[in-house]
């Protein structure tokens, strides 16, 4: 019988082993050093906020692996000796296995600030950060201040974490306002007003200069470095992005660059080795992905393809329309399309903004200016239906299609009020301006 | 009730005073239990109950006015009360030994015994009930006066902790509406009306009202004219007429979650609780087991019932024992007989349970007719079964494990394990019904917000991270689910039948040619 072995018990290794087994009847062992079960990585935060038990967060009971035959082993794959396919690990027992599939996910970026390993530095990515969190920042006594680096989803995240216990938090953004290499302007500042309005300390334009100890090696405080300020803190979170996960990967002969280099197949450069998830890197770019996706959709849908080529049927990874979510403290976020900032944006992308009154809802539309054809959305406290954009999208609608039949792509609860016509108002009030 | 509030830990020092006012409301409570006799005893009944109401209501406004709209779970699962901890078993403990006072020992609350007057906490509500009725109070009275407070204060509670949400507030004004009106004033005044009248509350249908049909009752309704007569009849056509419509259209959310009173109590007060039920397996499996034997219990129990106070003589009355055995003999065979018709490819294993389910309850109203001469059942009394229906599903399982218990198994778990009547609407919520909760194509991310939050113990994860949408039998709708959701995945939505139950391995979002490839086959 092939045995596939899986590094990684993310959603991507799981989504393919899952699959695999549904296709087949292949031995499977799922490798981890970080849990022996599969969580979901993005309810870490409810755990910290007392919403959930860690428990809660794994999506199926124990007994489940067993009973699907996925073997699960805990350990940390120090070496892997493709020759003889045998991978060795730390503990110092060895695996043999037919098929070898690399999910080991991202880790946070660290980019060299001086005291960036001190005790209360941390990342806000594995069950061990959370771990690390609980233990020096368990209350506002123990913890009087936090200091968050790097403005993107996991950054405020983490500042919503803390401030669920009354921790004060300083939230460090390089940019110019939060997350506006991804966010058009109007969103991105609504949502800097809305982290301001939850009491969070946000210092736009502002970086790192160091981080210093005190006796203990512990972290005592921060340099912001554009103004010399220092401000005492017990626990630095680093959030400005993550890496590929593959320093255990450095001696052997798979070929990486930042991530593991695959084919639009998932395969390395080796045969029967294949990468999946936040660690694989496209040789070339999908469309307008990103080389690394580090998304949990983008991981499940390459672990959903994976399964085939495994299983027999060879499939290259060729993901649909691009959609994403997040939600920013108390405002839900969903995309659908391409919808890019001014910074990154192409010349015939144009947008229509509007945005509610009460300052905590807004969609961005964009459209190709030429053409009129409806590129994608931004929605912010409006959910919207993923598979009515994605039939828009695959239709190639225009934009006034889509600003007339909004409606139908509302997902809001019942009995929500409703903005559709004063979107479509304001939308063609622009047009009668421009 | 007070102690059903979060821990004093962390709380403002507004929110300690609420909680002093609240719990010098209810030491007027404890006192009149242990026999202090109070002056004024309206005075003080106003004062206990008006204390309780603005301790909880000024705690609410401290704990959710003061923050930014949104989801305000922060530290459930810290709280020794909401997690199972000392708090929890204490308020448990507590609970349980007032409902078991209250069902099987109600003199201790002071009511009166042999006609004498009403001592204890049962004499303190006298005021309240000779000005609504005229007549002393009873440890039912009592009950459903403390019952009212607590949907209505926990209820406004509700209302701020989601004022977000339109959905949340709605349903919960509608729930304390039809507490306050259908099960708590209304029944006082058509007493005052006509006080032969039994005891009557609109909304509580068969098999939850399991004694509607009990011959008192059914008596009681005939002797009292037009209008008794239109009780009863009210009671049938809400059972046959008005509740498969509704449940049809709206799903059993329409009922459990908007206005039925157990529903109404555990979305209130048992708010803080509804992340304690069990999402496991196996929670499941005795669920299905459990309710479905509570309901042929109930089908055998009201029958026999009904039977044992029918007669034999046609001339006398058209509805003799065989007609009525024959009845509902037809009755159900028409209702599995339509389901094996139209859902039987749906159902599989779970036709079978049915069909066992089934055939045991004609089996035994068969044997029961034919084999008996008198009223009995397997020789034993159809009023027996009543009574051990009465004892042992209507108060120790509804009411002294299903809310009792609501610190340790959740705010259902008599809607989950026991209710009958959720087990009809949930029979045709899972067959005949537009009701689902949409899963937004390929938007979850197994967080388990929505499963945590399920006061049904349905694991709604494994339906929205597959990307399929939940059609389940002991959904109530109560929409939490979707509120919690961090990414906007769920929905409650009423749609066609067709497309409701979309099984799909791949999700949306992935290469389309794969979607079609994998989930057609």
């Amino acid at each position: 019988m092939e045995h596939i072995a899986i590094i990684g018990n993310g959603i991507s290794g799981v989504t393919l082993a899952r699959h695999i087994r549904k296709l087949s009847d292949k031995k499977i062992t799922i490798i981890s050093a970080e849990t022996e079960y599969f969580f979901s990585r993005t309810a870490l935060m409810y755990v910290y906020m007392g919403h959930m038990k860690f428990e809660h967060t794994q999506p199926y009971e124990n007994w489940f692996w067993e009973k699907n035959r996925i073997n699960l082993k805990k350990g940390y794959v120090n070496q892997i000796d493709t020759d003889n396919k045998t991978l060795h690990f730390t503990e110092g027992d060895s695996l043999t296995y037919d098929k070898l599939v690399i999910a080991t996910g991202s880790k946070p970026n660290k980019f060299g600030w001086p005291g960036q390993d001190l005790k209360g530095v941390l990342g806000m990515y594995h069950k061990q950060d959370l771990e690390n969190l609980e233990k020096y920042a368990p209350n506002n006594k123990v913890c009087k201040r936090a200091v968050i680096v790097g403005g993107g989803l996991i950054g405020i995240e983490l500042a919503e974490m803390l401030n669920s216990r009354s921790i004060p938090v300083t939230f460090l953004v390089r940019e110019d306002s939060f997350w506006n290499g991804v966010l058009p302007s109007g969103e991105s500042e609504m949502i800097n007003r809305h982290i301001k309005n939850h009491h969070i300390d946000l210092r736009l334009s502002s970086n790192l200069r160091e981080i210093k100890a005190d006796e203990n090696g512990q972290v005592k405080s921060i340099i912001i470095d554009e103004t010399g300020e220092e401000i005492e803190c017990k626990v630095v979170g680093l959030t400005a992005g993550v890496t590929p996960n593959i320093s255990f990967l450095k001696d052997s002969k798979i070929e990486v660059g930042r991530g593991v280099k695959v084919n639009r197949f998932l395969e390395t450069n080796l045969k029967d080795v294949y990468a999946i998830g936040d660690c694989a890197e496209q040789h070339e770019a999908i469309g307008n992905r990103r080389p690394i996706e580090a998304v949990w959709y983008t991981g499940r849908m390459m672990g959903e393809t994976l399964a085939q080529t495994i299983c027999g049927n060879k499939l290259e990874y060729k993901p649909g329309h691009w959609f994403n979510s997040a939600k920013f403290m108390d405002i839900e976020y969903q995309t659908y399309g391409w919808v890019f900032s001014e910074r990154s944006k192409k010349d015939f992308e144009a947008h229509f903004h509007w945005k509610h009154d009460d300052d905590t809802k807004c969609i961005t539309v964009a459209y190709n200016k030429n053409t009129n054809e409806f590129l994608g959305i931004n929605t912010f406290g409006i959910r919207m239906r993923h598979e009515t954009f994605d039939n828009w999208l695959t239709e190639k609608r225009d934009i006034d299609y889509v600003m007339n039949h909004l409606a139908e792509a509302n997902f809001d609860p019942e009995f929500y009020k409703r903005f559709e016509k004063d979107i479509l108002k304001a939308y063609n009030n622009q047009l009668t301006i421009a | 009730m007070s102690l059903a509030k979060p821990d004093a830990l962390n709380i403002t020092t507004k929110q300690k005073i609420a909680l002093a006012i609240g719990s010098i409301g209810l030491v007027i409570l404890a006192l009149a239990l242990f026999n202090t006799n109070f002056p004024n005893k309206g005075l003080f009944l106003t004062l206990a109950l008006g204390l309780i109401t603005v301790g909880t209501v000024f705690y609410s406004r401290e704990a959710y006015l003061t923050k930014l709209e949104g989801i305000k779970n922060d530290g459930v699962w810290f709280k020794s009360i909401s997690s199972r901890g000392i708090g929890g078993w204490i308020l448990g403990v507590v609970l349980t030994s007032f409902y078991i006072v209250l069902y099987f020992f109600p003199k201790y609350l002071g009511l009166g015994q042999n006609g004498e007057a009403n001592t204890g906490l049962i004499a303190l509500f006298d005021p309240l009930s000779k000005l609504l009725s005229g007549r002393d109070a009873s440890q039912w009275f009592v009950y459903g006066t403390l019952y009212t407070i607590a949907i209505l204060a926990f209820g406004y509670k509700f209302i701020l902790k989601y004022r977000h949400n339109r959905y949340q507030q709605l349903r919960t004004i509608s729930v304390m509406f039809f507490q306050l009106g259908f099960a708590f004033l209304i029944p006082e005044f058509m007493y005052v009306m006509n006080n032969d009248l039994p005891y009557y509350d609109l909304k509580s249908i068969w098999p939850l009202n399991y004694y509607i049909f009990d011959q008192w009752s059914v008596k009681g309704f005939i002797s009292n004219g037009t209008i008794g007569l239109a009780l009863l009849l009210f009671g049938i056509i809400s059972i046959f007429v008005i509740t498969p419509f509704l449940t049809y259209k709206y799903g059993k959310r329409w009922y459990c979650s908007w206005v039925c009173g157990c529903g109404g109590l555990a979305e209130t007060a048992g708010d803080s609780f509804r992340q304690l039920s069990s999402k496991k397996l196996y929670a499941w499996k005795i669920e299905r087991w459990l309710i479905h034997l509570v309901l042929v219990f109930s089908v055998v129990m009201t029958t026999a019932m009904v039977y044992s106070y029918l007669g034999t003589d046609s001339s006398k009355y058209w509805l003799t024992k065989g007609v009525f055995i024959s009845l509902v003999i037809a009755f159900l065979t028409l209702v599995f007989a339509g389901v094996m018709y139209f859902k039987g490819k749906e159902l599989a294993k779970d036709a079978k349970y049915g069909a066992i389910s089934l055939f045991a309850v004609i089996t035994l109203l068969l044997v029961m007719h034919f084999t008996s001469t008198t009223d009995h059942l397997f020789f034993v009394k159809g009023s027996a079964l009543r009574s051990a229906y009465g004892i042992y599903i209507g108060s120790i399982f509804s009411g002294v494990i299903g809310t009792g218990f609501y610190p340790i198994l959740g705010s259902r778990s008599w809607c989950r394990f026991g209710c009958p009547m959720a087990a009809i609407l949930g029979f045709q919520q899972r067959l005949f019904s537009k009701f689902r909760i949409t899963t937004n194509g390929g938007q979850c991310i197994s967080c388990g917000n929505c499963s945590n939050s399920c006061e049904m113990g349905i694991d709604v994860r494994h339906y929205a991270q597959k990307g399929e949408n939940i059609v389940r039998s002991s959904c109530v709708g109560c929409g939490i689910c979707s509120a919690v959701c961090p990414r906007g995945v769920l929905k409650l939505e009423n749609d066609s039948m067709k497309g409701r139950i979309n099984s799909n391995d791949i999700l949306l979002g992935n290469d389309v040619d794969l979607m079609n490839y994998v989930n057609q086959k």
